[in-house]
């Protein structure tokens, strides 16, 4: 089986400090990967670096294309590229207002991807955007609103829908549940979970939340300044740390 | 008279302002940048038509300036006025008359013939302004064909009002590639935009962008499938001249709601009236 997804060797310097190097993994479909570490580890910088956000020093991404199989997205034409993070890719941001249009309605930020390739039958477009809020469990009543009358929750659901609308196969998340609070936390999770699985999606998740990782990633990578400090399945590494860090990390998670 | 270059800007302006419109002529639709110049009147009063014309003009020309399709409002009479002075061309009224005709918010009625340069006046020349704020990621749009984002404005004007409530500065899309703000005209005139004989230039000072649409150019408005481009106009006919096929301002006579509808054209309703069409209210010429 080819991986989705091959990362080799990825670094990224920003001047003499390093945002993160030497970072190599394979993503098979239909798996998670779960990113942890403290705040400046470089797992965001790393995220950038794979979805073509920032161009990294060196090393290869290399995604299995429908087209053309495993291309090194690095090297790749830019309206190539573009054309991917519009299609096959998707990314949530951490903080919805960077990923949805503010002063466009809900059915249009669901639909923008739609027409971004192609789409122009108004009909076909109004009723794959109220299928898509209706999966993410926002009511089709509010199709019409714009998404600064939403709450932070449904912002991010939004977020979701819109990435999620034109079928793609490997999803970004940059700190998906970041500033909910742990209800709406829940919920959410229950809902990428229940997408992720449903869809068969590949996704790249980073956090600093390892109750997030626990539930949605199959395997897990331990950033701190910038290396890869420890690998594993998820539950091996959280329940069994190798590397001091690691411990560390998960001797901090407060129980309530 | 002499004491102004011929038609106000020094030839090294005219040169250059030249050079972005053979470059905007060459790519239809393409908003070419210039160095925009300090004109003697304020933004949003035409200055980036006013220096296409400047740069168009030769003294055998002969210039009529319209505004929202009238001769007799402020900023076509000063317009004329400043050419007048500056450069000293013949001015006319009637549109098959002028060599050049500047305007603002119209096309006029009667059909533009090959020769004659039609130079618009734009405010905001990015169709994708008020969707993306960011000039880097616009041009980069333009640049990869990325348009996807015009449809979404059509997309919320439907989904607000049940249909394309767009009446002006209706995107269109010039030659199968650059989408293209034909200026504020209404979308009554977008369609006169398609395979036109006369040159058309559109200049935004402020902006500081030149962009062009070629005689024979083919520009189509965006729309959807299920629900199409719709030039639309007042549901009247011109109260002074009868004409049914035409543009409308509508006219406040009175305090007690009484108002009328005419031609916004006014050189287009002066000639049907001397030719002995009557309007509603009109009284026989």
């Amino acid at each position: 089986m080819t991986p989705l997804l091959q990362v080799r060797g990825i670094e990224k310097r920003y001047g003499a400090r390093i945002g993160c190097t030497g970072v190599s993994f394979d993503l098979y479909p239909g798996e998670v990967m779960g990113i942890v570490g403290e705040s400046g580890s470089g797992k965001s910088t790393l995220l950038s670096c794979l979805a073509g956000h920032l161009a990294p020093d060196q090393g290869q991404v290399i995604f299995d294309t429908r087209a053309k199989g495993p291309v090194d997205t690095v090297t790749m034409a830019e309206p190539e590229r573009r054309m991917l993070a519009r299609t096959d890719w998707a990314f949530v941001h951490q903080n919805p207002r960077d990923g949805l249009r503010m002063g466009v309605s809900a059915g249009g930020n669901v639909g923008e991807r739609l027409m971004a390739v192609g789409a122009r039958n108004y009909g076909q477009i109004r009723s794959s955007a109220e299928d898509w809020l209706g999966r993410v469990e926002i009511a089709a009543d509010r199709i019409d609103d714009r998404p600064a009358a939403f709450s932070g929750g449904m912002q991010q659901r939004l977020q979701i829908a819109r990435n999620l609308v034109t079928g793609p196969r490997l999803v970004f998340m940059d700190e998906p549940t970041g500033g909910l609070d742990v209800s709406v936390q829940a919920r959410l999770l229950d809902l990428l979970r229940g997408l992720v699985r449903r869809l068969g999606l590949s996704a790249v998740i980073v956090t600093h939340d390892l109750a997030v990782v626990r539930l949605l990633a199959d395997r897990l990578m331990v950033m701190k300044g910038g290396l890869v400090v420890e690998t594993g399945l998820t539950d091996q590494v959280l329940d069994d740390p190798q590397h001091a860090y690691t411990q560390l990390l998960v001797s901090s998670v407060l129980q309530v | 008279m002499s004491d102004y270059n011929f038609a106000y800007l020094d030839e090294e302006t005219k040169r250059m302002i030249r050079r972005a419109i053979l470059k905007g002529v060459a790519i239809p639709g393409y908003q070419v940048p210039f160095a925009s110049r300090e004109m003697p009147m304020p933004y949003g009063w035409g200055t980036g038509g006013v220096q296409v014309t400047a740069a168009c003009l030769t003294p055998e020309d002969v210039l009529k300036v319209i505004d929202q399709g009238a001769d007799d409002t402020t900023n076509a009479v000063s317009i004329r006025k400043f050419f007048q002075l500056t450069a000293g061309v013949e001015v006319t009224e009637a549109t098959a008359g002028a060599s050049l005709i500047q305007t603002r918010h119209r096309i006029p009625e009667a059909a533009l013939t090959e020769g004659q340069i039609v130079v618009f006046q734009v405010p905001i020349p990015e169709p994708l302004r008020f969707l993306e704020p960011r000039e880097t990621e616009t041009r980069k749009m333009h640049e990869l064909e990325e348009y996807g984002l015009m449809h979404v404005k059509l997309y919320e004007d439907i989904a607000r009002h049940g249909q394309i409530a767009t009446a002006y500065a209706y995107p269109v899309k010039v030659e199968g590639r650059y989408v293209m703000d034909p200026s504020p005209i209404p979308k009554f005139d977008n369609p006169k935009l398609d395979g036109s004989p006369a040159l058309m230039l559109f200049g935004a000072g402020r902006e500081q962008r030149i962009y062009a649409l070629p005689p024979y150019t083919k520009v189509v408005s965006l729309d959807f499938e299920d629900h199409p481009f719709e030039p639309s106009k007042a549901d009247h006919d011109c109260d002074l001249c009868g004409a049914s096929d035409t543009y409308l301002d509508e006219v406040i006579v009175d305090d007690q709601g009484g108002r009328m509808f005419v031609c916004s054209d006014t050189d287009h309703c002066r000639c049907r009236r001397e030719a002995g069409h009557v309007g509603r209210l009109g009284v026989a010429a």
